[in-house]
């Protein structure tokens, strides 16, 4: 029992992370892509067919490249940052529930590797330590830039952190009163998609989620054209290459967050009547599959959008982007907030 | 008034009113004007598989023109290095030994012959003032190199080849009208360069 329990969760250990460094490393090419075919251009398109290596190059040369640890650096701390960065990035995707559970010889397997009943909070608190990866790299790097960088990102990251967590407490009240994604995914099966009850939580939520992942218009922690590249100024090859693709990992793991709570991650229309078209069995192996592949099809089009609006926006500037979050993101989310205190409370669904 | 484009837009400091104050509708336009350009023509040119068309008179490479026996053209007058604001022509010449008919038209031609094509503007003043024919700027391009010594073409590369089908093309840019232009004796370069004008000039010099 034990054993084939260790099995599973390490299997789907391994493919999660697999996942979420694949679609990562796919993530640089597509953007790359995006970015040339609403620029009119073609994009990268020499390495191997329609440029698919692209990512492979790009991660050989990022290895191959001389590694510089500045000599006034902090060195223990000036390799930690991009490790943090990377290791809190990838223990994001541990809550998540990819598809639905299914009966294989008798046991009940979840396509999730833990569904902790505190998911979100544990999701809130992973993304949090990640800023100290952040933090912890401007700061020992020992470089004016890289520590103006580090503030900016910080100052912007744990801003943006509270106005989500007051989207997601919204969320919550209207969901339920459950924090495990898991329940929260499985109350969207019957229902509408919990879009429909929070659109304007989701609007703040996704915006929030655009500044935590740094993705533009809320891009100031890199600003390539303005700090010489922010808080990771001073480091080169694969620790630079950590950061970035942290950033990509982030993107998609925010993605399957939003699909999740907001779109009913792994549920979609007509999902009961369509298995039972095609005759599957509750518990089959298919239904999760076909979950688990519509719901990708969600994330994927989550970080396309998020490509859209980088090449669409131009940046904020750093007081506008305060602005923003302390002025009129965190009121407007208050304001979520008891609206959907107020009507759940009509409906009878929270007693004071 | 009279306004010179009609893109001319007057600037108001009035309030912005609510919808401009959220800036959605704004995001929402200009990602609809992003998107619009996923499906346009893509503009790029795959440049080694495809060029973009140039000019039929296209100044390029250089080709040191044989003539229809196989013979140099080139008679090492040093005018086209004279010519040259660039500087980038050197040759050195030497006599034609008896037997060489075939391979030199005249009796002194250019045992080395080299031009600079990191100093050479493609300006064609040298071609306009070869008195043979000799020298022509055609419409290939100067290949890239890694080192700044094999930019500087020797007559390896800059003679065409003395087969007939190999021959480098310059009938776009000798043309009939230009070769009669060619003829008229107070042609510029013709005043500039004649042994007299040079012989005027060293002695204002001295």
């Amino acid at each position: 029992m034990l054993t084939s329990f260790l099995i599973v969760k390490i299997s789907l250990c391994v493919v999660v992370f697999a996942i979420s460094l694949g679609i990562a490393a796919y993530s640089t090419l597509w953007e790359r892509k995006f970015a040339a075919f609403l620029q009119d251009r073609i994009g990268p398109n020499r390495t191997g067919p329609g440029g698919v290596l692209q990512p492979l190059a790009d991660g050989g040369k990022l290895f191959f490249k001389e590694e510089i640890i500045p000599d006034v650096s902090n060195k223990f701390l000036f390799i930690l940052g991009p490790s943090l960065f990377m290791i809190t990035a990838l223990m994001t995707g541990v809550v998540i529930p990819w598809g639905k559970d299914f009966i294989w010889n008798g046991q009940r397997i979840a396509l999730q590797i833990t569904d902790i009943n505190v998911g979100i909070l544990y999701l809130l608190g992973v993304v949090s330590i990640g800023v100290y990866g952040i933090m912890i790299g401007g700061w020992a790097s020992n470089n004016k830039y890289a520590l103006l960088g580090a503030l900016r990102a910080s100052s912007q990251m744990i801003s943006y952190e509270i106005a989500m967590g007051i989207c997601i407490i919204a969320l919550i009240i209207s969901a339920g009163g459950t924090l495990s994604i898991k329940e929260i995914v499985e109350q969207q099966d019957a229902g509408y998609a919990n879009v429909v009850y929070q659109p304007i939580g989701f609007l703040l939520f996704f915006i929030c989620a655009l500044a935590e992942t740094n993705r533009a218009p809320f891009d100031l922690p890199e600003t390539e054209s303005e700090l010489v590249g922010g808080y990771h100024t001073e480091y080169s090859s694969m620790k630079l290459g950590l950061y970035l693709f942290a950033e990509y990992i982030n993107m998609f793991i925010s993605s399957a967050v939003m699909s999740a709570l907001y779109f009913g991650g792994y549920n979609f229309p007509f999902a009961s009547e369509i298995y039972a078209a095609l005759g599957l069995q509750e518990g089959s192996l298919a239904i999760s599959l076909i979950g688990a592949a519509v719901y990708f099809i969600k994330i994927i089009i989550f970080i396309n959008v998020f490509m859209w609006i980088r090449w669409t926006l131009p940046r904020f500037r750093f007081d506008q982007l305060m602005n923003l979050g302390w002025r009129y993101l965190i009121p407007l989310s208050l304001l979520n907030l008891v609206i959907t205190i107020v009507i759940e409370y009509i409906r009878g669904n929270i007693n004071i | 008034m009279l306004t010179l484009t009609n893109r001319k837009k007057v600037v108001s400091n009035k309030e912005q009113n609510l919808a401009e104050k959220i800036y959605l509708p704004a995001v929402i336009k200009g990602m609809s004007i992003t998107i619009s350009h996923l499906f346009k023509k893509k503009a790029t040119i795959q440049y080694p598989e495809e060029e973009r068309p140039r000019a039929p008179v296209y100044r390029g490479k250089h080709v040191l023109k044989r003539d229809e026996n196989g013979a140099e053209r080139c008679t090492a007058c040093g005018l086209c290095a004279l010519a040259c604001p660039a500087e980038a022509i050197t040759m050195v010449a030497a006599e034609r030994k008896p037997g060489e008919e075939h391979l030199y038209r005249e009796e002194k031609y250019a045992k080395e012959y080299y031009i600079n094509m990191l100093r050479c503007i493609f300006c064609g003043l040298c071609e306009e003032a070869c008195p043979k024919e000799a020298i022509f700027l055609t419409d290939r391009l100067v290949e890239p190199e890694f080192w700044r010594e094999d930019f500087i073409y020797g007559k390896d590369k800059l003679v065409e080849p003395i087969e007939k089908d190999k021959r480098i093309d310059v009938s776009k840019r000798q043309t009939p009208a230009v070769l009669e232009f060619k003829k008229i004796p107070g042609l510029r370069h013709n005043i500039l360069y004649s042994p007299k004008t040079i012989s005027n000039k060293k002695k204002q010099n001295h």
